[in-house]
């Protein structure tokens, strides 16, 4: 009952950064499932209403596409108060605990039976790849890093992250490309390809991508965790309290999502300097 | 008395997403006339497009302010855009009115407004209506860098991609014509350019992906006559048997294709956000084009043509005749976008017709603009980061040990990523023969560094720390004798000489700095002749003509914002240096000296300064 009244004041409230003291504020993608988008169909607009009924408010949202400039324009504008998914080691907020732990895959038509899981596995120098492209500064996703360094590049296709906004959830080209047989492998961020695979009418294999420290600082497992604004650590402190006390049901919605989980490494080899 | 128009209600259902859309124009366009803007080049009461000239010299004949009275230059009278974010837009000067457009922010982005140039008064405004989409995609740019005119029209770049043509009298809106797309990251940010009734535009957001290209419209219709990509199959890059390049490096069929890994050329970069001068002899246009996309270079092997390169191109036709590739396989994000200045120059006894480029890598390049042969390339600023230009291949030579290699920290990269010069545009004057350059002197450190997220996808990021040159310095006006070859005086500022500059008749040249200060300088020697100290800091261009009064006027917008705010936080200060992540760097030491504006600035010659009079200009 409470979600479906967060629901009506959400719809209420659309559009609308002019929220009371009393709503739970969050700034979201509006186009990038299975994260988030307008609808609320994203697994973090399903947690936003798993926390918002805990607090006992509704959720009001602040839509901004995420890239660069996100959180300048929303939660440290104060537009809205928290981001349901950040990196744990996020300089530009201050985080909560970790909620889950995701790595980089590879996704491929099930019925090729690539049996890939090393980034310098020799068959990555024939099949034809695709991978993320981030473009600004020296940034680029794990592998596209990886595969450059190996100096694999012209069997690799690039997709920009940012993608056509016009478009449904842009980054998801990288993973339809697979479906069309486009690409014969995407190397992508875990929650991203689970959740295409659970979708997807032809078949897909996940597996997590195996790295050695040769690549470092680059890593490809990351904890995400709840973005707040710096300073903020009364809401941090619930949220902390929240995911300590909802670990099953973050799990299970994840889960339901096709999130591939992994456990934390108690040493990490490469990166988290931090 | 001002008349105030906006779109009107037919116009305002929301723009025509057609490309080559055509509105009716009235009788009076019926017959297109030749252009009348070389004819206002010359008279030198206008300034009739951003550069001045085709040449792009930035000179006016105008001498009534001079070495001996800018002293006594005072405030005329003002006027606001009315939104505070970066102001770099050069006002244009026609027949006594003032053009001028605001940044892509406020409830009405990119307006014009029409002014008496003269007193001031508000004659017209005009609003476009931009896509409710363009919020939240436009990333960060939101500079505009100018308007245009020809034959009785204004013509605007709006940054969410469209071309509009407005009725100079009235502003009314004649024709737009959608030209890219802002969901893809595509935005437009140059100031147009009009040769030979045609629109010149080109597009912005290189490290978005996007793919870079020049577009020429039609000025009477807005429909679009040709568009020359700067990367992909020679058919797209507008590239024929008529093309001939100086250097072999640069000749053999579709480079734009196999300088690059399999199709990365669609994604390639290559933008043209820059300057676009024009020789009429040769009926050539120049311009540069930006960096290859992604920065990140070690997925891009090959040279990745036709970024960072300049262009001569056919300006009927588009057709392009020579290119030079500046920054072959660019590592450091120095795009090739700054001016070029058309000037004869005496070299070595004879007269040549060049074209000067002030390299964003610290090269002055000096060029022959027929042949695309590269005559001279001299570092002006501090460089370690090339080791010279081989004027025999005409390849710039790389400096391996500043490779950026993620995983590695690489120190002192000087240039910077902005360059030894951005955007910011110089002068030229015939009188002293020398270029007057406003630019950067920035190195950098590359480092992997914190964990960056986009779009839900995290990676760890590369961060660029950038910090003043050898001397702790940020910025630097300086004078160039090209033909010698050498700096023949300079000025040094504590942060980036981020404005445009022009040079007159009357030997003055103008400046303005982050800090709040516009200048005359003594264009023979550099001695600071006269500045005010204004609301905000200055990024735009000045610009200068004679008023319905006889008075010479001297016009600049001042307002910082966007990247120069960026750029200006590179101090030498080791409590804000690490602050600016990537550039979005939420501190910045340019808070303790400006904050943003939106104020156009006119000045004139007051009365001479006389003893015992308590009333005189404050110096």
């Amino acid at each position: 009952m409470r979600s479906l009244v967060s629901s009506a004041f959400l719809l209420a409230m659309a559009g609308s950064a002019a929220a009371g003291p009393d709503a739970l504020r969050v700034c979201a993608d509006p186009n990038n499932l299975p994260f988030s988008n307008r609808a609320g169909e994203g697994f973090e607009n399903k947690l936003a209403d798993m926390v918002a009924q805990r607090f006992g408010k509704p959720v009001v949202y602040t839509w901004w596409a995420q890239r660069r400039g996100f959180v300048r324009r929303t939660l440290n504008a104060g537009n809205c108060d928290l981001v349901m998914g950040v990196p744990a080691q996020y300089n530009l907020a201050e985080t909560s605990q970790p909620y889950y732990r995701s790595t980089y895959v590879f996704v491929s038509q099930t019925a090729r039976h690539l049996q890939l899981d090393a980034i310098d596995a020799p068959q990555l120098r024939k099949l034809r790849i695709g991978v993320h492209l981030i473009g600004n500064d020296g940034n680029n996703t794990p592998p596209a890093h990886a595969l450059g360094q190996q100096g694999i590049v012209d069997n690799v296709r690039g997709f920009m992250i940012y993608g056509d906004y016009r478009q449904p959830d842009p980054p998801a080209r990288l993973i339809e490309a697979v479906e069309h047989g486009e690409i014969e492998v995407a190397a992508a961020w875990g929650p991203l390809a689970g959740y295409a695979a659970t979708k997807s009418k032809i078949p897909l294999t996940i597996t997590p991508i195996v790295a050695g420290e040769q690549f470092a600082p680059q890593q490809f497992q990351f904890d995400i965790a709840m973005g707040v604004r710096k300073g903020d650590h009364a809401l941090r402190d619930q949220l902390n309290d929240f995911i300590a006390h909802n670990g099953a049901e973050i799990t299970a919605l994840l889960a339901s999502y096709g999130v591939p989980l992994v456990e934390k490494r108690r040493s990490s080899a490469a990166g988290e300097q931090r | 008395m001002a008349r105030i128009c906006f779109r009107d209600a037919a116009l305002a259902a929301g723009w025509i997403a057609i490309i080559g859309v055509s509105l009716p124009a009235g009788p009076a366009f019926a017959q297109a006339p030749s252009s009348d803007l070389p004819t206002r080049m010359r008279d030198a009461n206008q300034w009739p497009m951003a550069a001045r000239d085709y040449a792009n010299t930035r000179y006016s004949e105008l001498d009534q302010i001079n070495t001996s009275n800018a002293s006594q230059l005072q405030l005329a009278w003002t006027f606001s855009v009315g939104a505070d974010r970066g102001q770099e837009a050069a006002p244009i000067v026609i027949d006594g009115t003032m053009y001028v457009v605001g940044p892509y922010d406020g409830p009405y982005p990119n307006r014009v407004f029409a002014l008496d140039a003269t007193t001031g008064e508000l004659k017209w405004s005009y609003a476009p209506r931009p896509e409710p989409a363009a919020k939240g995609v436009a990333c960060c740019d939101v500079v505009n860098r100018g308007l245009a005119f020809d034959n009785g029209k204004i013509f605007l770049n709006t940054l969410d991609n469209h071309t509009v043509a407005i009725d100079a009298k009235n502003g009314k809106e004649l024709w737009h014509t959608k030209l890219g797309e802002i969901n893809r990251g595509e935005t437009i940010t140059m100031a147009p350019v009009v040769v030979k009734g045609k629109v010149l535009v080109g597009n912005s957001g290189g490290e978005l992906g996007v793919r870079g290209w020049i577009t020429a419209l039609d000025e009477d219709t807005g429909a679009i006559k040709w568009r020359a990509y700067s990367t992909g199959p020679d058919s797209e890059v507008l590239i024929g048997d008529d093309f001939k390049p100086f250097y072999d490096s640069l000749k053999g069929k579709d480079l734009g294709v196999t300088s690059w890994p399999a199709d990365r050329w669609q994604v390639g970069g290559g933008t043209v956000w820059g300057w676009i001068s024009y020789d009429p002899e040769l009926n050539l246009i120049y311009y540069g084009t930006a960096n290859p996309s992604p920065w990140n270079a070690n997925q891009r092997s090959g040279d990745n043509l036709w970024t960072a390169a300049i262009f001569a191109r056919d300006a009927d036709t588009g057709r392009a005749k020579w290119a030079y590739q500046i920054n072959p396989h660019d590592l450091f994000d120095h795009d090739e976008v700054n001016e070029n200045i058309l000037v004869d120059l005496e070299i070595n006894g004879a007269t040549r017709k060049v074209l000067i480029h002030p390299g964003r890598n610290g090269y002055m390049y000096v060029m022959d603009r027929a042949t695309g042969e590269v005559i001279s390339a001299d570092a002006y600023d501090h460089v370690n980061a090339y080791k010279g230009v081989d004027l025999k291949t005409g390849r710039i030579t790389p400096n391996g040990e500043k490779t950026p290699n993620l995983g590695q920290t690489i120190n002192d990269i000087c240039p910077a990523a902005p360059g030894a010069k951005d955007w910011q545009p110089s002068a030229w004057s015939p009188r002293t023969k020398l270029l007057y350059v406003p630019h950067q002197h920035l190195c950098m450190d590359f480092k992997s560094s914190e964990v960056g997220y986009i779009a839900g996808t995290p990676f760890i990021g590369a961060s660029v720390d950038m910090y003043a040159g050898p001397g702790g310095y940020r910025g630097e006006f300086m004078a160039w004798d090209p033909a010698a070859k050498k700096k023949v005086w300079e000025i040094h500022e504590k942060l980036p000489v981020w404005t445009g500059t022009l040079v007159t008749a009357g030997d003055v040249t103008f400046y303005g700095t982050m800090d709040r200060l516009f200048k005359a300088v003594d264009a023979r020697n550099g001695n600071v002749l006269w500045q005010f100290r204004a609301g905000s800091g200055f990024i735009g261009q000045p610009v200068t003509y004679r008023g319905a009064d006889g008075q010479q006027y001297v016009a600049i917008l001042s307002g910082v914002g966007g990247w120069p705010g960026v750029v200006a936080n590179a101090e030498v200060d080791p409590r804000v240096r690490n602050a600016a992540l990537g550039f979005t760097g939420a501190t910045q030491d340019l808070p303790f000296y400006t904050a943003g504006g939106s104020e156009l600035l006119v000045f004139k010659l007051g009365p001479a300064p006389t003893k015992d009079n308590g009333n005189a200009q404050p110096r």
